[in-house]
C-alpha cells in the first residue's frame, strides 16, 4: 500500500499546501493543534472538499480536483477513526461493531470478527450500549469498528487525545497490535511524542499546513534541528530483551549495548522500542567509574542545536542516535561539537510509562 | 355493539378516527421531508417555506377552510383537475382528511424537525466511513435516531386531527354519516334542544383522546431526548 497526496486548501488566514507519499506500516502526522493535520484526514476520508488535490491509493484515485473527481466517501473505503469515538448510540457494541460489514464487498479479506473482538478484548462489552462504557472501552470499539469494515487504510484522528494519562496506556499496545499483526497500512494524527515514539514506522512533521519534513521515525525523532521543547525532544532506540535478573532488573540488548531497565513485563527475545526523553540524558567526557546510573552508552557528536543557553546535543551510539539537552555551560566544559568522543548516561529510572512499547516488527 | 353511544355518535367517533388516520398516514412522508428540509438544508425560499408550514397554525381556520374550498372545490384550479380523475374533495370524508392533515401539519413538522436538529451530524457521517450510501445512513442512523421524534409528532397529529373543526366544517360541511366529525358532531348536537348528553359523552371521548395523545408524546419527546444525548 502507498497512499499520495497532494492538496492545497485556503482557509480564512490559514494556508495548506503540502504533498507526501505514506509507505506501508504506520505514518504520523506530528505537529502543534492548528498545524492542519485533521484537515489532511478528513480531505483523504472525502469529508471535506479541498480546493486543489490529488489523492491515491495504489492505482486508485480517490480526489482529483483537475478532473473534477471526488469518490463519494463511503466508497473510499477507508476506516476512520475518530477523536471522539462516535459509536451509534442506538446500536450495541456487537451492531456497532458489525455496521461497516454490510457495506464491505463481497470477499472482501475481511478480519473475522471472531479475531478483532478477541484482539481488543471486547467479548464482555459486545451486548452494551455505548452509553454504558468508559472512555477506553468506546475508542476500543471504535478501532474495531473500522477495522471491521475491511478498509484499505485506516485514517486515525487522534484517537487517544481524549483519554486521560493511564487509559492512552491502555489503548497503545492495541495500536501497536493492530500495526504488528494485522498490517493495515495506518495514517495517525498527532500531537503526543509518546504515541509518535510507538506507533510510527514514519513520521511526517507537519507546521503551519506544510510537511516540514518525512522520513523514518527514528532518523526524524533523533534530529536536533526538528525537536520539540522540554521534554517533548528525545530520541527513541530499539533493544530486544535478553534477560531479568532476580534483583528487579531487565536487561536488554540495544545495538550490542546493553541496557538496564526496571523489570518490563516483556518476555526474553521481545524487541522494544524506547525513547529516552533528552532533559533525561547526562553527558560525560569518559565513563564514569562509580555512579548509580546503569546505562552508559558511548557515541560521537553529529549534530547540535543551541537554544539560548541551552544545548541539543545528538550522540551517535552502537544503539542508534539519542538526543541530550544541556546548558550552554556544560557544553563549553566538555568541549562539545561534532565529532567529539563522549558517553551518554541514562538513569534506569527516568523513561516514563507510555514511552516503551514494542517495536515494529 | 356498546349501546352507550348512539348510532349517530358512532358514526362520528369512527369518521374522526378514519379522517384523523389517513390525515396522518399521508402527510408523514411530507413532513418528514419538510422536517429534514427545514432542519439540513440551505436553500432560496427556505424562509418562506418555513412560513407556509407554520401558517394554518395562526391562520383563523375558517379562512384555511374557505381556500381549500377555493383550490380544491370542485371548481378550484386544482379541484376542477382532480374531478376530472375521479378524485373529489369537497364535501366528503377524503376532504374532511385534507382540511385536517393541513391543520395537523405544522405540529408534526416541528416535533420531526426538533428531533433531527437533535441528531449529531458527526454520527453520519462516520456511517458514511465505514461504507453506508446516504440512503442507508438515513436509514440505519438517522431514522432510528429520530424515530421517537417522528412517532411523537405522529400522535400530536392524530389528536390534532381528531379536534379540528373550522377548516373542516367551512370545507366539508356538516353531513352527517360523511362529514360529520366528532367535533362537527358536538357542535351539531348542541344546537338541539336535549342534545346535551350526546354533546357531553363525545366531549368526554375527545378530552380522553387529546390528554392521552399529550402524555405519549411527551413521553415519546424525552426518549429521544435521551436516546441522542447516549453518544
Amino acid at each position: 500500500m502507498s497512499l499520495t497526496v497532494t492538496l492545497q486548501h485556503r482557509f480564512a488566514g490559514f494556508d495548506l499546501d503540502l504533498a507526501f507519499q505514506a509507505p506501508p506500516g504506520v505514518t504520523v502526522l506530528y505537529g502543534p493543534s492548528g498545524s492542519g493535520k485533521s484537515t489532511v484526514l478528513a480531505a483523504i476520508a472525502g469529508l471535506m472538499r479541498p480546493d486543489h488535490a490529488r489523492i491515491a491509493i495504489d492505482g486508485t484515485v480517490l480526489t482529483d480536483t483537475t478532473r473534477g473527481l471526488s469518490v463519494p466517501p463511503h466508497r473510499r473505503r477507508l476506516g476512520v477513526i475518530f477523536q471522539d469515538g462516535r459509536l451509534f448510540p442506538h446500536l450495541s457494541v456487537r451492531r456497532n461493531l458489525r455496521y461497516g460489514r454490510w457495506f464491505a464487498p463481497l470477499g472482501s479479506d475481511a478480519a473475522s470478527e471472531d479475531a478483532v473482538v478477541e484482539m481488543l478484548g471486547l467479548g464482555p462489552l459486545l451486548d452494551r450500549a455505548p452509553a454504558n462504557l468508559s472512555g477506553g472501552e468506546r475508542q476500543r470499539v471504535a478501532i474495531g469498528r473500522a477495522l471491521l469494515s475491511s478498509p484499505r487504510l485506516i485514517l486515525a484522528d487522534e484517537p487517544l487525545s481524549a483519554l486521560d494519562g493511564a487509559l492512552k496506556a491502555e489503548i497503545l499496545p492495541y495500536l501497536e497490535r493492530l500495526r504488528d499483526e494485522w498490517r493495515v497500512p495506518i495514517l495517525y494524527v498527532s500531537h503526543q511524542p509518546s504515541e509518535v515514539t510507538r506507533l510510527s514506522t514514519t513520521i511526517a512533521l507537519m507546521r503551519n499546513g506544510r510537511i516540514t519534513r518525512i522520513g523514518p521515525a527514528a532518523e526524524v525523532m533523533a534530529d536536533p534541528a526538528l525537536a520539540g521543547a522540554g521534554r517533548d525532544a528525545g530520541a527513541f532506540i530499539e533493544a530486544r530483551v535478553r534477560a531479568h535478573h532476580p534483583d528487579g532488573v531487565t536487561e536488554l540488548d540495544a545495538g550490542g549495548l546493553p541496557l538496564f531497565l526496571p523489570t518490563l513485563a516483556a518476555a526474553p527475545g521481545d524487541r522494544l522500542r524506547l525513547r529516552i526523553a533528552a532533559p533525561d540524558v547526562m553527558l560525560a567526557a569518559e565513563a564514569p567509574g562509580q555512579i548509580s546510573a546503569l546505562n552508559l552508552l558511548p557515541g560521537v557528536v553529529d549534530g547540535i542545536r543551541q537554544d539560548g543557553h541551552s544545548v541539543l546535543v545528538r550522540l551517535m551510539t552502537d544503539a542508534g542516535p539519542i538526543l541530550s539537552r544541556i546548558t550552554e555551560r556544560s557544553a563549553r566544559a566538555l568541549q562539545v561539537q561534532p565529532g567529539a568522543r563522549l558517553v551518554a548516561i541514562v538513569k534506569s529510572f527516568s523513561h516514563d510509562a507510555g514511552d516503551i512499547g514494542s517495536a515494529h516488527r | 355493539m356498546a349501546d352507550w353511544l348512539t348510532p349517530t355518535e358512532w358514526d362520528a367517533l369512527r369518521l374522526s378516527l378514519r379522517v384523523s388516520l389517513w390525515a396522518t398516514l399521508c402527510s408523514l412522508p411530507l413532513a418528514l421531508l419538510t422536517a429534514h428540509a427545514l432542519a439540513r438544508w440551505r436553500f432560496p425560499g427556505r424562509e418562506v417555506l418555513n412560513g407556509l408550514v407554520h401558517l394554518p397554525l395562526v391562520l383563523p381556520p375558517v379562512v384555511t377552510g374557505y381556500l381549500l374550498l377555493l383550490t380544491f372545490g370542485t371548481r378550484g384550479p386544482i379541484g376542477s383537475v382532480l374531478q376530472d380523475l375521479g378524485i373529489v374533495f369537497a364535501f366528503r370524508w377524503t376532504g374532511a382528511a385534507l382540511a385536517a392533515a393541513i391543520m395537523a401539519f405544522p405540529l408534526m413538522v416541528r416535533a420531526i424537525r426538533l428531533s433531527v436538529e437533535a441528531v449529531d451530524p458527526r454520527l453520519e457521517q462516520a456511517a458514511g466511513t465505514l461504507g453506508a450510501s446516504r440512503a442507508w445512513v438515513w436509514l440505519t442512523v438517522t431514522l432510528p435516531l429520530i424515530l421517537p421524534g417522528v412517532i411523537a409528532g405522529a400522535v400530536l397529529a392524530f389528536a390534532k386531527a381528531m379536534g379540528e373543526f373550522g377548516a373542516t366544517i367551512t370545507f366539508v360541511s356538516n353531513i352527517p354519516g360523511q362529514t360529520q366529525t366528532l367535533p362537527s358532531a358536538i357542535y351539531a348536537f348542541l344546537q338541539v334542544p336535549g342534545g346535551e348528553g350526546s354533546a357531553a359523552r363525545l366531549v368526554a371521548i375527545s378530552v380522553a383522546v387529546a390528554m392521552g395523545a399529550l402524555i405519549l408524546s411527551e413521553w415519546l419527546a424525552r426518549r429521544v431526548a435521551r436516546r441522542v444525548a447516549g453518544a
